[in-house]
């Protein structure tokens, strides 16, 4: 039963990581604040259940939508065309904290004390989730709006003259994501049955990004499989729980030192069987 | 009361210009976020504290062990994180993960080896304070005000007049073609880096003196990003108005209105900002170029 729990808990954690994959992996943008919109998502949504008793199908997409809206708060002002990426990275390192402080003086999210929900996601509704995201996002990113965002990410000039509309671009990028991780947030809080502000810090969002970079930009397969192996390996290698932070962030380094397209950069798991895959640029 | 707060608020200003300079003197020549800015400034309190503590330094000499110290770590943290990605010309995400992995690194090393207990400063200033006109001013507050100020002057001078200075100019404007009239570029890469760690040196001894010493003190450094914001990101000038803009602005919200609400003010006049004022107080336009 443990077993089962530790993969339903990593299969929570792959949407999320599916969702920033989308923004940082295929549009190239770069966050530290997607633990913030897994915390909107688990925060809408143990709230409604638990002060108001909506039932779950209602509050997970509530959780969702809340987590979508509140990224085009922080992705309007930020994202704007003509503005560097970096004030969205810098952006949303605040929105995160100053999220945490909100969670934590709020009567209604009971405070840094955390909030108890019930215990409302079966494994049903978490496979269920899953095949749900990887469905959407593989559908999106084959898109239209998928070309788009590889095409902002290798150059934003050249796809500015191509006709993109950087911004628009950004924004549904960022919004998409925003969703999967309210979703994931949602499944995360019903599943636990208990949520605390300091769940959702900087700690989380390094955990995400981490499993984007190392399991590959570009694609899908790669940071859902870096994923699962992230959230199970700290579980059996319980004694060296205090030196996994210290090791993600020197894989970070190594990554973008010695391998910076990860482990399936640019390519999915289904293409390593093919003698036709399609390699991408590496700068 | 009013003057007190004023006084408080340009001291704390004073600390995160101290932080957004060293921060946008590496943003201005490498055009990236550093976000391992914060993880050299918890070091460099640390190195600090050590000399406080175990050596029974004076103040002058701790932040002197500090400077170098905070600027070595980032000079070593620039050639083993970011050489090689600067040299094959990545993409500036590149740049900002290996930060983020080094940031990350760090703090967590010293919570792994130090541990995550709080730290105090001996007390350098006691609760010595000065009176003007009725309202007593503490004498920690002036001092941070006067080095921080003072420390941004040197560095201005040293900028404007000096021959590295100049280089450094240069290669704001155009690497490349700073690198073939002839000026070292590593050479020069190092001496903003460490600059950037010897302010960042200097800013932690003062934060942990203000406050505490302990492993995650660097997430501070949001506010020197912010006030690198409110000033125009790469502007030296703006870092330092910004950073003395947001700490006074902070002090009053948290006097006036309520101090649990300082962090999400912060937060929120950098959205304001970012609407109505997208390149910052000082800021020239800042457009990505092809």
């Amino acid at each position: 039963m443990y077993e089962v729990n530790v993969a339903l808990l990593a299969c929570v954690n792959m949407i999320a990581v599916l969702g920033l994959s989308v923004f940082t992996g295929f549009t190239g943008l770069f966050s530290l604040g997607h633990a913030a919109f897994v915390g909107i998502g688990a925060y809408a949504s143990g709230v409604l259940t638990y002060h108001w008793n909506v039932p779950f199908f209602v509050a997970l997409p509530a959780g969702m939508a809340a987590a979508g809206l509140s990224s085009l708060v922080i992705g309007i002002p930020t994202l704007r065309a003509r503005l560097r990426s970096d004030y969205f990275a810098i952006a949303i390192l605040g929105f995160g904290e100053a999220l945490r402080v909100c969670l934590e003086n709020l009567s209604l999210t009971n405070g840094a004390r955390g909030l108890s929900v019930d215990n409302l996601s079966s494994p049903a509704w978490i496979l269920g989730g899953l095949a749900f995201s990887l469905i959407v996002t593989r559908n999106f990113l084959k898109s239209r709006f998928g070309t788009m965002f590889v095409a902002i990410r290798e150059d934003p000039v050249a796809a500015e003259m191509a006709g993109i509309d950087l911004f628009r671009a950004r924004l549904l990028s960022l919004f998409v994501s925003a969703v999967l991780c309210g979703l994931s947030g949602a499944l995360l809080a019903h599943r636990l049955a208990f949520i605390q502000p300091v769940m959702f810090t900087l700690t989380q969002s390094t955990q995400l990004l981490a499993s984007v970079i190392a399991g590959g930009m570009g694609s899908i397969s790669g940071p859902v499989i870096v994923a699962f192996v992230f959230t199970s390996l700290p579980e059996m290698l319980r004694a060296l729980n205090m030196w996994r932070l210290p090791a993600y962030g020197l894989l970070l380094v190594l990554i973008m030192i010695y391998r910076p397209q990860g482990l399936l950069g640019y390519r999915e798991l289904t293409g390593l069987f093919r003698f036709d895959r399609f390699r991408g640029r590496i700068p | 009361m009013f003057l007190q707060t004023l006084v408080t608020g340009l001291s704390i200003g004073g600390i995160y210009a101290l932080m957004a300079v060293g921060y946008s003197l590496i943003f201005s020549v490498l055009s990236f976020s550093n976000f391992a800015h914060g993880a050299v400034i918890m070091l460099g309190a640390y190195i600090g504290l050590a000399l406080a503590t175990k050596l029974h330094l004076g103040l002058g000499l701790v932040a002197a062990g500090s400077v170098v110290g905070a600027g070595i770590l980032s000079v070593c943290n620039e050639r083993v994180a970011y050489a090689a990605l600067r040299r094959r010309r990545a993409p500036s995400l590149y740049l900002m993960i290996s930060a983020m992995g080094c940031s990350v690194f760090l703090e967590n090393m010293v919570y792994a080896t130090i541990g995550s207990r709080f730290y105090a400063f001996p007390e350098f200033f006691g609760r010595r304070v000065v009176s003007v006109g009725g309202s007593t001013l503490s004498l920690l507050d002036l001092f941070a005000f006067a080095v921080s100020i003072g420390a941004i002057l040197a560095l201005h001078l040293f900028i404007t007049r000096t021959k590295m200075g100049i280089a450094i100019r240069a290669g704001v404007n155009d690497m490349t073609m700073c690198s073939l009239m002839g000026v070292n570029t590593d050479r020069l890469i190092a001496v903003v880096f460490f600059l950037a760690g010897a302010f960042a040196g200097v800013a932690g001894v003062f934060l942990g003196i203000r406050y505490f010493v302990y492993p995650t003190m660097g997430w501070v450094t949001n506010k020197a990003y912010i006030a690198a914001v409110i000033g125009g990101l790469g502007s030296l000038p703006g870092a330092l108005i910004g950073g003395l803009v947001l700490g006074v602005l902070e002090t009053l919200v948290s006097t006036y209105v309520s101090s649990v609400l300082r962090d999400v003010f912060s937060f929120t006049m950098l959205i304001a900002l970012l609407i109505w004022l997208p390149n910052g107080l000082m800021g020239h336009e800042t457009e990505d170029k092809v």
